[in-house]
């Protein structure tokens, strides 16, 4: 059972990683963008639409993370070249892109003639199976080398995404930007070039979650009201208790998604604890993790600090 | 003089200036611009899936207004927006990024059904006036924590705010689901439809809720505008050391402005359940606290521009939901219009605050 249990907590966890990693690229290049759900109803809708209609999941994949690159741009412009506030510009994209999604949703349906189902090749691609050898060792195998193949290229994502922040000089040079701007300028690094890849690059990455969301969690049907529902807020939060690493964030999101399944297996006649409580404790955890980091002043695990602010190069 | 030339040679093409000062005049000019363009674009949007754009707009407005439902149905929807929007101006103001609108609603929401459903015994007055302090109270606490935690430690109240809402909504569920639970309705959990005496007076066809935004509107913008607390507000808004400096105690207006920001939030609460839904359910703030926030800063915090975007907010909302009927379009087109007027007024707010310089000719 407890097999069971951690098996669903990566299922349910990895459009969480998505997500992360997605907004932890973005804030450390300094934008915080509250669009993440936006975008991952955005993916959510272009990843389904296009898997529906070519039964390809690579291009499924390609479309969702497009779509949120396009998005991504569009907050970048507003808040990198056009210095808008960040927050504002974040929420508007997640009203816009909610929007987006249940639009063109809802005309997929009319389309369709009712609820738009995944081809059954297409089910079989993204359905779970243990890869060959890996796949038997006992429990092992069924933990760690029996899932769909988005399980995977989310973790082999937020790795390489680790290495790059932490062990490349391009990652050095990001995080600079994040940190301080205006030293970065000087060290004659193009700020205004970093950041409009790493908020496009992370749009993007969250876009995949959101395709996860509607590919692998819908069930192969398209739900036009609830595709996304309140999981990229949770990233923004995971985001926080992953101390803004993507390495952190692969466990975190282990645990995030631990939190959403625990409720169904815990025996009930031992522990009495109501349900809404689990679906809180993440944001309750969160907002600990959030205040312990601000009470020890610490630099690491920390907000970047150029985070929420524009930079404008004239004002110093 | 080859130095000097030198030297314009590496200035770049186009260079972004603050400017120094705008006048209201031109501030509006430019809105109006900003709105137009934004019209135009969802103008070609609507194109693009091959509607008149001119066709749906009329059927937008026309919707919104149409009959004296329908208008009392898009009042309806400005008023939550519209309190919370007036609850979020002074924190910015502040720069303090309240991003917990969302949160403080249900606050107020739950601290107003806590007296609903168990004092309906009460006069009618009193009790309304109990909820209406109640909804107060639980905003303002949801909005006090985070600015506790801010002076003391310096957390970071963006995401601590955003937290917060989502507790606040998990706790309506442990509400519904445990002690508030209707154990008249059998199936699905709820909270029991406030009995008669719980529920707001309408005036004019329409819930009280109206009457107390506007006049919040009035109280807000006197209060940011004429008294010592407006000034001191906007003073810490601009430069902390520079309140600090005047001997003003920034960490008590910052505690004080978040206190009165939830409160506020929190009234919008207590009028969508004792109001609009006669009941507190997981959707009481529905996205209301976010979209208050765009509509604040759309309205460049002035609660008097507040009023008019948010009745315009709700009238998108209300005319799109007749488009399913007229062009079997989705509602949620209503969405990306909001979006998309929003992104060109976020664009154009650049241009009341810098303008570009050119290389100049030699």
């Amino acid at each position: 059972m407890i097999i069971n249990f951690l098996y669903a907590a990566i299922k349910a966890g990895t459009p969480l990683l998505f997500g992360t990693t997605g907004e932890i690229m973005t804030e450390r290049s300094g934008h915080l963008n509250l669009g993440v759900e936006g975008m991952m109803y955005m993916g959510a809708f272009l990843g389904f639409y296009v898997g529906f209609h070519t039964g390809s999941l690579p291009l499924a994949l390609l479309a969702a993370f497009a779509i949120g690159l396009f998005a991504a741009l569009i907050y970048a412009f507003l808040t990198v070249t056009m210095m808008a506030n960040q927050n504002v510009t974040g929420l508007t994209l997640t009203i816009f892109g909610t929007g987006f999604a249940k639009f063109f949703g809802e005309s997929m349906i009319r389309e369709a003639g009712g609820s738009p189902k995944l081809a059954d090749s297409f089910m079989t691609t993204i359905s779970e199976k243990p890869i060959p050898v890996l796949g038997d060792i006992p429990v092992l195998g069924k933990l760690l080398f029996s899932h769909n193949p988005l399980v995977y290229i989310a973790v082999i994502i937020a790795v390489i995404c680790s290495i790059y922040l932490m062990r490349t000089k391009a990652g050095l040079n990001m995080r600079a930007v994040g940190e301080n701007p205006a030293a970065a300028d000087a060290a004659g690094i193009n700020v205004t070039l970093v950041k409009y890849i790493h908020i496009m690059l992370g749009g993007g990455i969250c876009a995949l979650g959101g395709a996860y969301l509607s590919l692998i969690n819908g069930g192969g049907i398209w739900n036009n009201s609830s595709a996304v529902n309140g999981q990229g807020w949770i990233s923004v939060a995971l985001v926080i208790f992953a101390s803004w690493s993507p390495m952190k964030a692969i466990y975190g999101s282990l645990v995030f998604g631990a939190f959403s399944v625990l409720q169904f297996y815990v025996p009930k006649d031992i522990i009495q604890i109501p349900n809404a409580f689990y679906v809180m404790l993440p944001f309750l955890i969160t907002t600990f993790v959030l205040i312990l980091a601000s009470m020890r002043k610490s630099k690491e695990g920390s907000q970047p600090a150029g985070c929420g602010v524009n930079y404008f190069r004239e004002e110093r | 003089m080859g130095a000097l030339g030198s030297r314009t040679k590496q200035e770049p093409f186009i260079r972004v200036v603050k400017k120094t000062e705008i006048s209201i005049g031109k501030t509006f000019l430019l809105s109006l611009f900003a709105l137009i363009a934004a019209i135009m674009a969802g103008g070609v949007f609507i194109l693009a899936i091959g509607q008149n754009p001119i066709d749906v707009y009329i059927t937008i407005v026309k919707g919104a207004w149409r009959s004296s439902i329908a208008t009392k149905g898009t009042i309806k929807i400005a008023i939550p927006l519209l309190i919370a929007a007036i609850g979020i101006t002074p924190a910015f103001q502040m720069k303090f990024w309240n991003i917990g609108a969302e949160g403080q609603i249900i606050m107020g929401g739950i601290f107003a059904t806590y007296f609903a459903l168990n004092f309906d015994y009460l006069p009618h007055g009193i009790l309304l006036l109990l909820m209406f302090v109640a909804g107060m109270v639980g905003g303002g606490i949801w909005g006090l924590l985070p600015a506790v935690f801010k002076t003391r430690f310096g957390t970071n109240e963006t995401l601590f705010t955003l937290m917060l809402n989502y507790i606040a909504l998990y706790m309506i569920r442990f509400f519904t689901e445990g002690p508030w639970r209707d154990p008249a309705s059998s199936g699905f959990p709820k909270i029991a439809t406030f009995s008669e005496n719980a529920r707001l007076d309408r005036i004019f066809g329409v819930h009280a809720g109206w009457l107390i935004g506007l006049v919040l509107v009035a109280v807000m913008f006197v209060y940011l505008k004429y008294t010592k607390h407006g000034y001191e507000i906007s003073v810490v808004g601009e430069s902390i050391n520079t309140a600090r400096y005047a001997g003003m105690n920034v960490k008590r207006i910052v505690l004080r402005t978040m206190f009165i920001s939830g409160a506020i939030c929190g009234i919008a609460g207590m009028t969508q359940v004792t109001g609009a839904a006669y009941t507190l359910g997981e959707g009481v703030a529905g996205g209301v606290g976010f979209t208050a926030i765009t509509v604040a800063w759309l309205s460049k915090l002035n609660p008097v521009i507040i009023l008019v975007v948010s009745v315009l907010f709700s009238m998108l909302d209300k005319g799109c939901s007749v488009m399913q009927s007229t062009f079997g379009l989705s509602s949620a087109v209503s969405g990306i219009l909001q979006g998309i007027i929003l992104f060109f007024i976020l664009g154009f707010d650049f241009f009341t605050r810098y303008r570009f310089v050119f290389r100049k000719a030699r």
